[in-house]
């Protein structure tokens, strides 16, 4: 069971209109290291992990992600929602215009749309939870990339705290993996 | 920009939901760090008490039970968190 909260987990008030940032922010939210496929990959992930600890924290840390799936949404919505389809098309979105109008969509900084194959689930812990550990780094670095494309306070804000959390979550699941690697070395008596 | 009421309210939600966020994870692989389960309960406190008292205000901030609303049904009012 999952719960809406009908508030952001991390403030946006975006006022300036910049179509070309919001193209690029779509990498976070379709593209292959982005928001929706961390939230997906945890969250398929965590019926295979071997322990109480390492199910919570994909539980929690998948959760979460749905949450930051909604920032960057946020985001890309409050850059482009004034644009006119001109505007939109001399910033590389004509194509996107076609199809989506000023809608969300799950596709990347190109276009390319989401794909269920940016995410493995090997049902073996140690090769899910070192996949997870690299998704985190791709993702801090993609913001660190995206923070250096814009000089916007309002843009570069909720990006800062997005990349602080990639490393947190980088974290936990580096502790998670040394847990299950102890558990699974450690000799069962019966 | 300056905030309303409700803004600065939600922004003291935020703040705290973001500290239980945070424990929540540590905990997760430290269940047995009592510092950490301290806090996560002292803010846990904290933020029922001001997530209440802005439900009463300002309508829920989730459904399905989880907070009760006036007349009439608060949950489809405006702003959503997009806007």
């Amino acid at each position: 069971m999952w719960i809406y909260e009908k508030k952001l987990q991390y403030p946006v008030n975006i006022k300036q209109k910049d179509l070309q940032m919001a193209k690029f922010l779509l990498a976070q939210y379709g593209g292959p290291d982005g928001e929706l496929s961390a939230g997906l990959r945890y969250l398929t992930q965590r019926y295979t992990m071997p322990t109480g600890k390492s199910k919570a924290l994909l539980t929690d840390i998948g959760t979460e992600e749905l949450a930051h799936v909604e920032i960057i949404a946020t985001m890309v919505h409050q850059l482009v929602r004034d644009a006119s389809p001109e505007e939109l098309r001399k910033a590389g979105l004509g194509g996107y215009y076609t199809q989506h109008d000023h809608a969300l969509y799950w596709s990347d900084a190109n276009g390319v749309p989401w794909t269920a194959s940016y995410v493995q689930s090997q049902g073996d812990p140690i090769a899910d939870l070192h996949e997870d550990l690299a998704a985190e780094q791709k993702a801090r670095a993609t913001y660190e990339r995206l923070m250096s494309l814009t000089d916007d306070p309002d843009v570069i804000d909720p990006l800062r705290f997005l990349r602080q959390r990639e490393v947190i979550h980088f974290q936990r699941f580096g502790e998670a993996l040394d847990d299950v690697q102890f558990n699974l070395n450690s000799p069962k008596y019966y | 920009m300056p905030m309303n009421e409700r803004e600065q309210l939600l922004l003291k939600i935020q703040q705290l939901h973001f500290a239980t966020v945070d424990l929540n994870l540590y905990l997760d692989t430290h269940p047995a760090c009592q510092q950490a389960l301290r806090d996560y309960n002292r803010y846990t406190q904290e933020l029922m008490r001001l997530r209440q008292m802005y439900e009463m205000k300002y309508g829920p901030l989730t459904n399905f039970g989880y907070a009760p609303s006036q007349y009439p049904w608060q949950w489809v009012n405006e702003p959503w968190p997009w806007e």
